[in-house]
């Protein structure tokens, strides 16, 4: 479905891709999981077929955007990070003037933009003004309308930032549908629980390249330990860190990583970790026991957390 | 979507497709344009209708009333009325533009992003151009034929096969500014050059450029300046043809300045706007 290599962006003497390869398959659900900054959103739009190519292969169902940019964006869905929905249309209007875009006529758009209502729950709002929605309301009409045209592939660029919990579970719940309709996903998140939710495969990002590759489960089972036990520490007033702490419990796991706040013990077996620490006369103000995530995975690779 | 409209497949399954060309990719813009048009075109259509009434009742009855009918200076109108209507005309065809391709512009690339909306499915900067200046020339249109319409009964129009050149007429003028007016707009980060534009653009062009008075009443090289505005070609080519004084070779010469306007404007509308979306 997309085949890129080498592919690079830049703008000016900034690169803000350097050289990545990525091929997504028919069906699946890709995620592009990094911070801010990591050039996620750069690829989205090469990938989107609105930005050139600076450097490098890429191809979206076949076709080369630098010459079938109109073809490739007929078949393609696009949640863009910032809204674009026209708030001064009504919800309905919103997804029959952007379905006409796509050359449907326009009892069709209609007929479509009502099952897509219906589908992310917006039926009742249908004739309301886009101003008067709430963030993740507008999300899902977003996400209904970049399915107007029935796409091969959706993009979806980080679909849930800035929404409440309660809403992104909403707007999971309508992306869980569509996967399992079959419709190919590509993501970009900064969020960790996001990739694990949504994605079957990934790449993290970091500067600009991919630092890993592979399922959620694969990449923490490869990059990270069953267990990590957290230790809370006080933070340090005299601008120290909690180095001399760490190096105490260092042969107790696999690796230790040191936060402002707290240690890191990556290890097979959280509790027993904890009772050693304990042990040895440390005295954390919280312990807390829990299974890896794509957030550790990131840690270990790029000694940096996700979100900062 | 597949599987859960298999049904509704069925019974529609027109494929989305990448646009025919330039025109066909404007007209699916069509429907953006009715569906916005339709929530202000009242209010549109009232005020073309009574702004030119005020316009011609102050300047061209009250204020008219105290200058000589004398076709002599009048470049050939038998009454103030008659002269200064079809300058009026030809100005509001201006300044109607102004108001169109600037904040609306910038708004829709950069406050509530309408163009990138546009340009996700597979139209392209083009289409949003020729439909977005398409729209332009619809709203000058409309003004300009409700503005001859109220001015039919005051007896200013001479020549009927004039008045019906007029009306296409202020469609040229109009897009004669839209064009790089909008291509400005397009490349323009910050609203703050808006207000300069107008005071320092719009407002010295609707009143020296021959709309009120002629422009040989400016001393040189004022008189000079006056003739190289675009407003003063649109000026003097409407008051042709309103009066039924039309001379063909400085008509033409009119037509081709205005013609230019627009065909350098969109190449340069073009090219700002995809060097500002396209990055």
């Amino acid at each position: 479905m997309i085949h890129a290599s080498g592919l690079r962006k830049s703008f000016g003497g900034f690169e803000a891709v350097r050289g990545i390869d990525v091929d997504v398959r028919p069906g699946e659900a890709f995620g592009f999981l990094g911070p801010n900054g990591a050039g996620k959103s750069s690829t989205m739009r090469m990938i989107a077929a609105v930005s050139p190519v600076s450097g490098g292969t890429l191809r979206i169902l076949g076709m080369d955007p630098a010459t079938d940019a109109q073809q490739i964006k007929a078949r393609i869905g696009v949640c863009p990070q910032e809204d674009t929905l026209d708030t001064e249309l009504t919800v309905r209007d919103n997804l029959v003037v952007y379905g006409r875009y796509f050359g449907l006529p326009r009892a069709e758009v209609r007929e479509r933009a009502q099952e897509l209502l219906e589908f992310v729950q917006l039926t009742e709002k249908a004739d309301a003004m886009v101003d008067d929605l709430s963030g993740g309301m507008k999300r899902r009409l977003t996400i209904a309308r970049s399915l107007i045209n029935r796409p091969d592939i959706l993009l979806l660029d980080e679909p849930t930032t800035g929404l409440d919990p309660q809403a992104r579970h909403v707007v999971w719940d309508r992306l869980f549908r569509l996967k399992q309709q079959g419709v190919t996903l590509v993501l970009t998140t900064h969020y960790m629980d996001e990739a694990e939710q949504l994605t079957d495969r990934l790449v993290v990002m970091d500067k600009g390249v991919i630092v890993a590759e592979g399922s959620p489960l694969d990449l923490i089972a490869a990059h990270s330990t069953r267990e990590v036990a957290e230790l809370r520490f006080p933070v340090p007033t005299d601008g120290g860190t909690h180095e001399p702490l760490a190096e105490k419990v260092a042969d107790l796991a696999e690796r230790v990583e040191v936060l402002p706040d707290r240690l890191l013990l990556y290890t097979a077996d959280g509790e027993e970790t904890v009772t050693k620490v304990h042990e040895r006369g440390l005295q954390p103000i919280a312990t807390l026991v829990r299974r890896s995530t794509l957030e550790d995975v990131f840690l270990r690779l790029t000694g940096r957390t996700l979100v900062d | 979507m597949a599987h859960k409209h298999t049904q509704a497949e069925t019974r529609t399954q027109t494929q989305a497709t990448a646009p025919r060309g330039t025109i066909d990719g404007a007209l699916r813009l069509l429907d953006y344009w009715a569906t916005a048009y339709r929530r202000t075109w009242k209010g549109s259509v009232v005020s073309s209708f009574v702004t030119p009434l005020l316009y011609v009742l102050a300047m061209g009855v009250l204020l008219g009333g105290f200058v000589e009918a004398d076709p002599d200076t009048l470049e050939g109108a038998t009454s103030y009325l008659a002269f200064v209507v079809p300058g009026m005309i030809a100005a509001q065809s201006m300044t109607l533009v102004f108001g169109e391709v600037t904040y609306p512009v910038m708004g829709m690339i950069k406050w509530n992003r309408t163009y990138y909306a546009m340009t996700a499915g597979p139209l392209g900067v083009e289409h949003v151009i020729l439909a977005h200046l398409g729209f332009v020339a619809f709203r000058v249109a409309v003004s300009a034929a409700v503005f001859l319409a109220v001015v039919a009964p005051f007896g200013v129009h001479e020549a009927w096969w004039g008045v019906l050149l007029a009306f296409p007429v202020q469609v040229l003028i109009g897009l004669a500014f839209a064009a790089p007016i909008y291509a400005f707009s397009a490349g323009l980060k910050s609203e703050s050059a808006f207000s300069l534009v107008f005071r320092l653009g719009m407002i010295p062009l609707f009143l020296f450029s021959g709309a009120f008075f002629p422009v040989s009443n400016l001393d040189q090289p004022l008189e000079s300046l006056a003739v190289i505005t675009p407003l003063w070609h649109g000026v003097d080519l409407t008051r042709m043809l309103t009066l039924g004084t039309l001379e063909l070779g400085p008509a033409l010469v009119h037509v081709a300045y205005l013609g230019a306007l627009v065909v350098l404007g969109w190449w340069w509308a073009q090219r700002r706007l995809q060097r500002r979306m396209v990055v």
